[in-house]
């Protein structure tokens, strides 16, 4: 039996294909829940109760809602591409998806570990925006090309930034696996070993470059409701607009775990005694998940060129003098080794 | 298993590629396009060459394309109109292609391959160093120079095309953020101590 899994080619892709629903449907129930969490927590910091209906506490909305969305009707305009306009959503919510290929929950628990599986992150998440850019264009209408139009350029601004944060955390590793990255990160003194402290104010950027790059507010603008209406997805209803909403939230989950990965030390635990495992993984997560609901509920949204500013102006200079710098105190083993934690090579 | 992905990545590359130059529609041209260059990334894995597979991702369909596609939607051409304008020009059209075929023809009947170049092509790619690592001792150690300069000209070319094209209009208001960042709070707002639990 166990033959068949790994000479079979039949076996083989059979295997891939279990493993991957072993992550995209724990995935994908996690995230109904992350949803309801997302507007409970918003509800709560503006003083109201939320979604509170549906199971007990509300619990059951996100799935109320999903039922929803896929029995309405499917709207397509008139004058609209319909081939691109259908595939922008299934774009978009298959390249949310396919980028947890590389993301470790625990050591080994990867579906493909590859040596280049930041720059895979990377790949696809500067591929996210054709969904976005397709949708605007195909719905043949001003507002959605506008919103499609902000959309992408906000996203190629901030993942220049979001490149050269991760050089840093590529340089103190030496090595582009997340394994590698998070076991660099082990160490005897728990969470003082982890990437937030060498790479202080880099973790900062990285979480409002991650805020820009999701089109999350404060920088939602390609959604802009007061001006835009809803951007590239006013003319998308049911399935489609189903599809669009769980990319971009499957997206918002994977800057969460990238942030947890890279500079909070994945599955490690924070306390040196603890054994370490998915359970931390989870957790951190869903803090930074719950940082993400926070600032979408205290934070006004940025005006457009107050956002390409801080894109270009700001975060993108002081990233780039934060890799030269991190070079040199790897190179020179500054603080005996602060930032040189080189896996392979050196 | 990498047979099947082999063709099917072939099959998208020259699909894509075929789809480019026929698509009405310049818009599809260019989606088509971005599945050509996915595709040969597919393949450059195949071949053992991840990074330069990532690279070519990012580089071009992550950057290149999106800027691309930005300005043929933005283009406002009428294609049945280039079309018909299109078959006056096909006798030079296919006098060129005819020249070029020919150059091609006589290149590959000449072609005479190196012996050492054919061991090469068949050496096993080695397993102990990815070949990111390999990459970038190549780049960065033995051709460090080279690579640098190669970076400076396309800097020097960046700001050339910025320097041509930035025109600073005077006759517009401006946004000055750090004057309105500035600003005394005192005189643009009222702050109101609001209890929790209770609202305004």
């Amino acid at each position: 039996m166990a033959d068949f899994f790994t000479s079979n080619p039949l076996g083989i892709a059979l295997l891939i294909l279990g493993q991957i629903l072993l992550i995209v449907i724990p995935l994908l129930v996690a995230l109904a829940f992350l949803l309801y969490a997302d507007r409970k927590v918003w509800a709560a910091v503006q003083l109201r109760r939320g979604p509170n209906v549906v199971g007990v506490f509300g619990l059951m909305q996100s799935f109320a809602d999903f039922l929803k969305y896929i029995t309405k009707e499917v709207v397509i305009p008139a004058g609209s591409d319909r081939f691109v306009f259908l595939m922008a959503p299934v774009i978009a919510f298959v390249l949310s998806m396919i980028a947890w290929a590389v993301i470790p929950f625990n050591d080994g628990w990867i579906l493909s570990d590859v040596n280049v599986a930041v720059l895979y992150i990377f790949a696809v998440s500067s591929l996210e925006v054709y969904g976005i850019i397709m949708g605007g264009w195909a719905s043949n209408s001003k507002y959605p090309f506008l919103g499609s139009l902000r959309s992408a350029a906000q996203m190629i601004s901030y993942e220049v930034s979001i490149g050269l944060i991760i050089i840093g955390v590529i340089i103190s590793t030496g090595s582009m696996n997340f394994g590698d990255i998070v076991k660099a990160q082990d160490g005897a003194y728990g969470l003082l070993n982890w990437y937030w402290l060498p790479h202080f104010p880099m973790v900062f950027l990285f979480f409002i470059s991650a805020l820009a790059e999701t089109n999350r507010p404060p920088f939602d603008l390609p959604e802009a409701e007061s001006e835009l209406v809803a951007g590239y997805q006013v003319e998308y209803s049911s399935t489609p607009f189903l599809l669009f909403m769980i990319g971009e939230y499957v997206a918002i989950v994977l800057m969460c775990a990238l942030v947890s990965l890279l500079f909070f030390g994945g599955w490690l635990s924070p306390i040196p005694g603890l054994p370490d495992g998915f359970l931390w993984m989870a957790l951190k997560i869903i803090a930074v998940f719950f940082l993400f609901a926070m600032v979408k509920a205290v934070v006004p949204r940025y005006r457009y060129d107050q956002l390409m500013r801080l894109g270009w102006k700001v975060f993108l200079p002081f990233s780039l003098v934060w890799v030269v710098f991190v070079s040199f105190a790897a190179k020179f083993e500054i603080l005996g080794g602060f930032w040189t934690r080189w896996m392979i090579g050196g | 298993m990498s047979v099947f992905a082999f063709y099917l990545f072939a099959i998208g590359a020259i699909a894509g590629g075929f789809f480019t130059v026929v698509s009405r529609q310049p818009v599809h041209s260019v989606l088509w396009l971005i599945l050509a260059f996915i595709s040969s990334a597919g393949l450059f894995v195949l071949l053992g060459a991840e990074f330069v597979a990532m690279l070519l991702v990012i580089v071009y369909v992550g950057a290149v394309m999106v800027l691309f596609l930005f300005v043929v939607m933005m283009l406002d051409v009428d294609f049945a109109e280039l079309k018909a304008e299109m078959a006056k020009y096909m006798p030079l059209a296919i006098l060129i292609g005819l020249v070029i075929l020919m150059q091609f023809v006589m290149a590959y009947g000449a072609w005479q391959s190196n012996a050492a170049a054919e061991t090469l092509r068949t050496q096993v790619i080695p397993t102990d160093r990815h070949n990111t690592e390999a990459l970038g001792l190549i780049l960065y150690d033995q051709y460090f120079l080279l690579f640098q300069l190669a970076g400076l000209i396309l800097l020097v070319a960046m700001i050339g095309a910025i320097v041509l094209t930035l025109r600073h209009r005077t006759d517009i208001k401006r946004q000055s953020p750090v004057a309105q960042m500035m600003r005394d709070p005192a005189k643009a707002m009222e702050l109101r101590d609001v209890k929790p639990g209770q609202g305004l």
